[in-house]
């Protein structure tokens, strides 16, 4: 498990849905929901339910792995009427987005994916970039430009 | 001993009232809000995470609220209210060098790639009470500047630079070490390795830990550090949950990092180099990062060979004297009815009074 990163990703394109849908705010994937030409019909697998991720963190940051702390994470697993499982994982404790984050992730394994992949995912995907970019732009806006004092006695 | 004693049901019950009278104060003032807290009382909330080993700001700030801004009291609400939670995975290690930068500074090299990024401190603030905070309108809403180039993606980390050259012991994971110790599931042990050190101060007490770390400064234990560097921002939580067998990210944590580069002499068998003393920590507080590299640092004697002489380099009395829950409860616990054992040092006392008083008489009669 711990190893499983370092290797090639089984299954990068599904990963990185699931990690957008997991930082998206359960507004934002509502409205998405609801702007899909039909609500799509769903089961629960595992109803949304809120437990623990131990964060492991590395001496020196690139040495060996330590127990840094706890997170709060909200899970859910649903199936679509089709047959379609999908999984969700997100930090924090709402329940409500674990299980749109799951619905998503469900259709973006049916064949509405292209649709949703250039419509929702990519409108979410632009919104997380931004608050990225802004908050590193106002980080980049207290960067240090150092300037040499020139002294008085040195020869110009 | 303890003793049951009934009789105090009344008290309690009004008791639980009035402090949640107390905690309400002036009822003509609105109620503080969990959100008001998150957001203006960050941190405040970072240190009651950190220390409770929560993850939530949410939670942290609801446990804040409750405690009236005791924030060992609230780290105490937050360590009891986590183990109603199961634990879902163990995360990926999390990778600081890929952190969305928000403070990044080294006292050690002026000139670093990716820059000296100062972000949100008060380091350079006047220290004088802002009266502005307090006027009738508030201070509305102050916006920062914004730079038209985001910083660089993944700034190295300054202690890396010395890796090339040698010069600095390397950290890197040994494929042979075994799980990592977990406090949360295993009591503390001794003698302890790095990674049960590390857990332990990253969830210690601030002041206990800052503490330790002034005093290898004022020469007990110390090591001529430099801060090689400190940073502060996100870092995506990544994990690999059993059913789907591949990793994804659950979202991101603002932590605080501090390297620190410490002189070594070298021994028989090492050469001169610097030696690390590391820090992390939930959300921005570099005060605490600071201090836990310090002490990770000290902690680290007995791999060097250094002869442990002082309290910082003591593995059993810091990692079992670090945590405030434990701290706050035995000294606490001071306050529970002790009636029977006091009345048996009572007895004892007054008996051993006598026995005084009588041999006071005999001499006083010979």
């Amino acid at each position: 498990m711990s190893h499983a990163s370092k290797h090639e990703h089984p299954n990068p394109a599904r990963a990185r849905w699931m990690g957008i849908f997991a930082r998206a705010s359960a507004a934002d994937l509502q409205k998405a929901l609801d702007g899909l030409d039909a609500v799509p019909a769903y089961e629960f697998l595992r109803r949304p339910e809120t437990g623990l991720v131990m964060v492991r963190g590395r001496s020196g940051g690139t040495g060996n792995p330590f127990n840094f702390g706890e997170m709060s994470v909200t899970r859910c697993a649903i199936r679509l009427a089709e047959g379609v499982t999908g999984h969700s994982y997100a930090a924090g404790r709402d329940m409500k987005k674990a299980e749109l984050a799951a619905v998503f992730d469900a259709l973006m394994q049916t064949d509405r994916r292209m649709t949703l992949e250039t419509g929702v995912v990519a409108a979410l995907a632009r919104k997380q970039a931004e608050a990225r970019a802004l908050k590193s732009r106002k980080a980049a806006a207290t960067k240090v430009e150092f300037f040499t004092m020139v002294r008085g006695d040195n020869p110009l | 001993m303890y003793v049951a004693v009934k009789g105090g049901e009344k008290a309690i019950l009004n008791s639980h009232k009035l402090i949640a009278e107390t905690r309400r104060g002036n009822s003509e003032r609105p109620e503080i809000t969990i959100e008001q807290i998150a957001d203006q009382l960050g941190l405040s909330v970072d240190r009651v995470m950190a220390e409770g080993s929560l993850y939530d700001r949410g939670l942290a700030a609801l446990a804040v609220k409750q405690a009236q801004g005791d924030l060992v009291e609230a780290i105490f609400l937050l360590r009891a209210y986590r183990t109603t939670l199961p634990r879902f995975a163990m995360s990926e290690p999390i990778d600081t060098a890929k952190m969305l930068v928000q403070r990044r500074v080294s006292a050690a090299y002026k000139d670093i790639p990716g820059g000296q990024v100062l972000g949100p401190t008060y380091d350079y603030t006047h220290r004088l009470l802002d009266f502005a905070l307090a006027a009738e309108g508030g201070v509305g809403m102050p916006e920062a500047p914004v730079a038209d180039e985001a910083l660089d993606d993944g700034m190295p980390h300054v202690a890396d630079l010395l890796d090339y050259e040698d010069l600095i012991e390397p950290d890197l994971p040994d494929p042979d070490q075994p799980e990592a110790f977990d406090l949360t599931r295993e009591p503390m042990s001794c003698p302890a390795e790095r990674d049960q050190r590390l857990q332990n101060l990253a969830r210690g007490d601030e002041g206990f830990v800052l503490a330790l770390a002034y005093s290898t400064q004022r020469g007990y234990g110390g090591n001529h550090p430099f801060a090689g560097e400190i940073r502060m921002g996100e870092v995506a939580v990544e994990i690999v949950p059993e059913e789907l067998g591949f990793a994804i990210d659950i979202g991101d944590m603002v932590v605080t990092e501090c390297h620190m580069i410490n002189q070594f002499e070298g021994s028989a068998d090492r050469p001169p180099q610097f030696t690390r003393g590391y820090g992390l920590t939930y959300g921005h507080n570099e005060r605490k990062a600071m201090a836990m590299a310090l002490v990770d640092r000290a902690l680290r004697a007995r791999e060097f060979g250094e002869v442990a002489k002082y309290p910082a380099q003591d593995e059993e009395f810091v990692l079992y004297h670090a945590d405030n829950v434990e701290a706050a409860g035995f000294v606490s616990h001071l306050k529970l009815p002790h009636y029977v054992d006091f009345q048996a040092e009572l007895s004892l006392i007054r008996q051993l009074r006598a026995e005084y008083e009588d041999r006071q008489q005999k001499d006083a009669a010979q």
